[in-house]
């Protein structure tokens, strides 16, 4: 019953952009850009930066704006929804699965019944609580949830459940590191205010236009909505802030912190002023960022945009409005303009008691935060590893911790890294594989460098192990034992088979002793050969090149 | 209006001062099986199941002969499953011929208010908006019903979505008083009180925002009781004013009403305001009617609350309340008059945080997912017209009203400011139930009016509230118990007593009101329509 009910067809209404929302409309840009990337796959901006992406031809005004841009310094706020990982959804105890078939995931409650109401899943407010700790913000003992008011057919009840005037959480920070590649550094973006909501479902308009369907499936499931102080200068600082909001969600296990699913959105609002000014500009909002990369290349649009008005005298032609970001035509185009205020109306949810937080249940939450990417990030740097590393590491928090793991075997912490961020990274990216999917686990890891490092095997051995172990799992003492690969280190085994070779090769041993020293390289690749790449390398070339400069 | 002394029935026996009817002492119950108290049908027809007296099928069949008899005059219903019922019944039959256990309320007929959703039967709200809705879940307090043997008759007719005083404001029909067909049952839940008033059911639901249960109760001669806010759940209650909102039951007896009661209360996890309290049995309070020789009611305080007998309130009601109060008080109880002096701010702060929630509770009867749709060119259209056409000219004034208090701008000067009221009102009576165990008015300032009377005169309509609306805003319970008639109609029309307690305490209120209806002699409030129908109320 609930299924035909909710695909009610919003008979003959005309597809009309300017009040659409982004998220529901262009969903079908996003395999574009990322269709090799897997869902689960950590995206960060610089990560995209390093993909191949459209080609989009050139602007002539780019180069003028970057000269202009010297005067003005663009004000960037973004507001974030995040898709809540909870079981069910925040109201009721429907399930949500992205790309469910369409309102197979509904009930009464979620579909806005007659009498039906909404009662507050608990999970909603711990994860409210995580984030707000996370974000170094002050959580209200007492806050309340509240409606907001607005009509739209995937709203089914006629508001959303949100939260207005005491939100759960507010006046944090985030810390990020910059990318190394964008010049580095270390950013702190103030967090004005954490609070929780409730997602609406999502139109599916035909392809005529003629009608429009309603998918309810994602109505009712839980966002927080993270809205940062205006302390972004750059289209780069705001995809960092969103990436590292990513990271930080997802360190804490309460969002998969998906883009392309939704699960992670962000609209920006952007406004430049002359260098010095102190009162802000007209804010633009923009909506449609599907991407870290498109949050940033759509910002730095805009910023050029707002800049070259100013710089022509017509900045009065910069209106408060929103915008969207179209990724084909990569500009920001007029979605619809502001004419006033929107009147919310909001008041207290008389469905839902008041949410009280109290201390006991405030601390229990935060004595089970795992490390934040922060704290990973200067541990990891007190560590001695560079940036790059430990952005590399920090980034992942699965590849984090599997490093963490290895090194707590006692793997040394910079050959971890190197293996870690050169071979392993390189078989998951050929194997599109996950470092939880690989089968080597962080125990032999650190077996696998102890064992080279202590010269029970060669380098080049522990590679051969090592894509061993990638592919097939196993320990390194087994695969040592059953392939016989242990490095000889015995000098006089190893004599041996100098000799061998060299009585094989008369006529080159001819020509090195005439002066063709570069053949030195020949006769150790011989030596290797016949042990099978179980000789000591530095014990090969030293008896080796005893034995060439000998006296004969 | 002046008061008379006339029980329909016993005009020449009366002798009281007033229009009540005298105390008299009851004889000492038999012993085992004791017989039911004489005014509760549902005991009595368990009594009849059990002793196999009269069957099932017999009992629905003559509330049905008696609802397709009155039906046609009043208009209770707007929806009556017959079939339904008989099956029900039927099947009722063969449980107790195999002897199996029977629910306590096994062969009740249950009328329910057409805001409260029922999985097999239209549920419209009395609305033009949901005609032909058919809900796929039933309310909790109907399913409780459903679970203890109860049999749902059919739905009520209504106010829409409990938006006015005399059921005139349904979209579909116009019901009467069973008393005097000219004149209006009372509402919103006028359906659901006429329709035990004439006895075409056992007990109803209904659902009490501003005295929605309380004003027919007292118009209809019936037993109303408006529970604590959060005592029973709200689950499938269509939405007027949340924060206000709660299902009532209505009973031809005290003890009818408590049974009821007791069957729809406690906490429901689908609904985050109805209470973990515990639910007292209030039923067993009902049968220890041998203490009410003398005094039974001693020490109990009882307050009467002075502004509800003011200018503006029928005097004929006045009496009638003053002659409750001294029933009272010979029955033991020390009756005083109380101020609440913020009682007169409750109407107004009442209609701000009403409008203002119902604006947004039928935000979602938009034609998008049930209802009637409009074909529209654009979506603003399609909202318009499908609610322009939906709803009733008393929902769009409630609507246009509460969006207006909300607004940006507005919101401090009404709505903050009648949240701030309400936080005084609740003060007030916390106040004085501190110093009174009840707290006693009238239930409305007059008897049952006119058809039409007052259906242009929306304010004065809603003056007609000043009585109720104050207890939603304290969320307290209160009972609307009928105890005298004043003059109009072929024979009188009753007027109820309202007894408001503390909060979840209405316990209190069933045995007190018990006792008072019991000891009330000679006033049998049955309405004329039905007043030579043979069967044994
Ligand atoms: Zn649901």
């Amino acid at each position: 019953m609930s299924t035909t009910m909710a695909s009610t067809f919003l008979r003959s209404i005309q597809k009309h952009p300017l009040m659409l929302y982004p998220t529901a409309l262009f969903i079908r840009k996003n395999g574009v850009l990322y269709c090799t990337m897997k869902n689960t796959e950590v995206q960060t901006a610089t990560q995209e930066k390093q993909k191949p992406r459209i080609k989009v031809p050139p602007r002539t005004q780019t180069i003028t704006t970057n000269n202009v841009s010297k005067d003005y310094e663009a004000v960037i706020g973004i507001e974030t929804h995040v898709q809540l990982n909870t079981l069910t959804k925040a109201f009721c105890s429907c399930p949500y699965n992205y790309g469910s078939p369409p309102n197979t995931s509904v009930c009464p409650i979620c579909m806005g019944l007659p009498g039906a109401l909404p009662v507050l899943n608990s999970k909603v407010i711990e994860y409210a609580v995580k984030l707000g700790l996370a974000l170094n913000c002050k959580l209200s003992s007492n806050s309340k949830f509240d409606r907001k008011q607005y009509f739209y057919p995937d709203l089914p009840k006629g508001y959303q459940i949100s939260q207005f005037d005491v939100p759960i959480a507010t006046g944090g920070y985030l810390d990020l590191d910059l990318p190394v590649e964008f010049g580095g550094g270390h950013r702190k973006f103030g967090i004005t205010r954490v609070h929780m909501e409730e997602d609406a479902g999502k139109l599916l308009h035909s392809e005529s236009g003629s009608y429009s369907q309603v998918d309810l499936n994602r109505a009712g499931v839980p966002l927080l909505e993270i809205v940062s102080e205006p302390d972004m200068r750059t289209g780069i600082e705001a995809a960092e802030y969103a990436a590292e909001l990513q990271r930080l969600v997802r360190y804490l296990g309460v969002s998969n912190g998906n883009m392309q699913e939704g699960s992670l959105r962000c609209d920006v609002n952007v406004s430049i002023r002359p260098i010095g000014q102190s009162q802000f500009g007209t804010k633009v909002e923009i909506k449609n960022l599907n991407s870290f990369s498109s949050v940033s290349r759509a910002i730095d649009f805009e910023i050029s945009r707002q800049v070259q008005l100013h710089s022509q005298g017509q900045g009065d032609q910069i209106i408060q409005e929103t915008r969207l970001w179209e990724e084909g035509a990569q500009k920001t185009v007029t979605m619809r303009k502001k004419e006033g205020l929107a009147d919310y109306r909001y008041f207290p949810e008389p469905d839902l008691p008041g949410v009280i937080l109290t201390k006991e249940y405030v601390d229990a939450i935060r004595d089970s935060l795992p490390e934040a990417p922060e704290m990973k990030r200067r541990r990891y740097e007190k560590m001695g590893l560079s940036m790059q590393d430990v952005l590399f590491l920090a980034n992942d928090i699965n590849v984090a911790q599997f490093f963490d793991a290895t090194i707590a075997k006692g793997a040394d912490v910079k050959l971890a890294t190197n293996w870690i961020m050169s071979d392993i990274a390189a078989y998951m990216k050929n194997e599109k594989l996950t470092i939880n999917e690989i089968k080597l686990v962080p125990q032999e890891l650190a077996e696998l460098i102890a064992s080279i490092k202590g010269g029970t095997i060669s380098g080049k051995i522990g590679k051969e192990i090592l894509f061993e172990l990638l592919a097939k799992g196993g320990t390194v003492k087994g695969l040592i034992k059953e392939k016989d690969l242990v490095q000889i280190v015995d000098p006089v085994e190893i004599g041996k088979m100098v000799d061998k070779v060299l009585t094989e090769n008369p006529q080159q041993l001819e020509q090195y002793r005439g002066g063709k020293t570069k053949l030195q390289g020949y006769f150790a690749g011989q030596v290797m050969k016949v042990s099978k790449g179980k000789a000591n390398p530095g014990l090969l070339n030293k008896i080796l090149l005893e034995k060439l400069n000998a006296k004969s | 209006m002046l008061s008379t002394l006339q029980s329909p029935r016993s005009l020449s026996r009366f002798s009281s001062r007033y229009t009540l009817c005298t105390l008299t002492a009851q004889s000492p119950p038999s012993t085992s099986p004791p017989p039911p108290p004489p005014h509760s049908q549902i005991l009595s027809i368990r009594h009849s199941l059990l002793s196999r007296r009269l069957s099932a099928a017999q009992l629905a069949e003559s509330y049905l002969t008696r609802l397709r008899l009155t039906e046609p005059h009043l208009k209770c219903f707007l929806h009556v499953s017959e079939d339904a019922v008989l099956e029900q019944a039927h099947r009722l039959d063969q449980m107790i011929a195999s002897s199996e256990e029977i629910g306590p309320l096994a062969g009740v007929l249950v009328a329910v208010k057409d805001n409260i959703c029922t999985a097999d039967m239209p549920s419209t709200g009395g609305s033009r908006v949901l005609e032909g809705y058919l809900p796929p879940f039933d309310a909790t307090a109907v399913r409780r019903i459903k679970d203890l043997g109860g049999i749902v008759v059919g739905k009520t007719n209504l106010d829409e979505f409990g938006m006015g005083s005399t059921t005139e404001a349904s979209a579909f029909q116009v019901t009467a008083n069973p008393w005097d067909i000219s004149r209006v049952p009372g509402g919103s839940s006028g359906g659901s009180a006429a329709a035990v008033s004439a006895r075409q059911c056992v007990v109803s639901l209904g659902s009490d925002t501003g005295g929605s249960v309380r004003q027919p109760a007292s118009f209809c001669g019936v037993v109303g009781l408006k529970p604590t806010y959060g005592r029973v759940s709200r689950y499938g209650l269509m939405a007027y004013a949340s924060s206000l909102d709660v299902i009532g039951c209505f009973g031809s007896s005290v003890a009818d009403t408590g049974i009821l009661l007791h069957a729809i209360s406690g906490h429901d996890r689908l609904d985050a305001t109805s209470s973990n309290r515990e639910v007292p049995d209030f039923a067993s309070r009902f049968d220890s009617i041998d203490l009410l020789e003398s005094k039974p009611l001693k020490g109990l305080r009882v307050g009467l609350i002075r502004e509800t007998l003011d200018d503006g309130v029928d005097n004929g009601v006045v009496s009638v309340i003053r002659g409750a109060a001294s029933h009272l008080e010979e029955l033991g109880c020390s009756v005083t008059e109380i101020s609440l002096p913020s009682f007169s701010l409750g109407l107004p702060a009442y209609y701000i945080l009403a409008s203002s929630e119902s604006s947004s509770n039928l935000s979602r009867y938009d034609g998008v997912r049930y209802g009637d749709q409009v074909v529209a060119a654009e979506l603003n259209s399609l909202y318009g017209d499908s609610r322009a056409k939906g709803f009733g000219p008393e929902v769009k004034r409630r609507i246009l009203t509460g969006t207006y208090a909300l607004s940006a701008g507005y919101y401090d000067a009404y709505y903050k400011r009648a949240q701030q009221v309400r936080t005084m009102i609740r003060k007030s009576f916390k106040a004085a139930l501190d110093e009174n165990d009840i707290l006693i008015s009238p239930a409305a300032p007059s008897a049952a009016y006119k058809i039409g009377e007052k259906k242009d005169d929306p304010l004065a309509m809603y003056a007609g509230d000043i009585m109720t609306v104050n207890v939603n805003l304290a969320g307290l319970p209160a009972l609307v118990l009928p105890c005298g008639f004043v003059e109009g109609g072929a024979a009188g029309l009753p007027v109820g007593l309202q007894m408001i307690g503390a909060g979840f305490d209405e316990e209190n209120l069933l045995k007190v009101g018990h006792i008072f209806e019991q000891t009330l002699e000679n006033c049998r409030f049955v309405p004329p329509l039905i007043e030579h129908d043979d069967t044994p109320w």
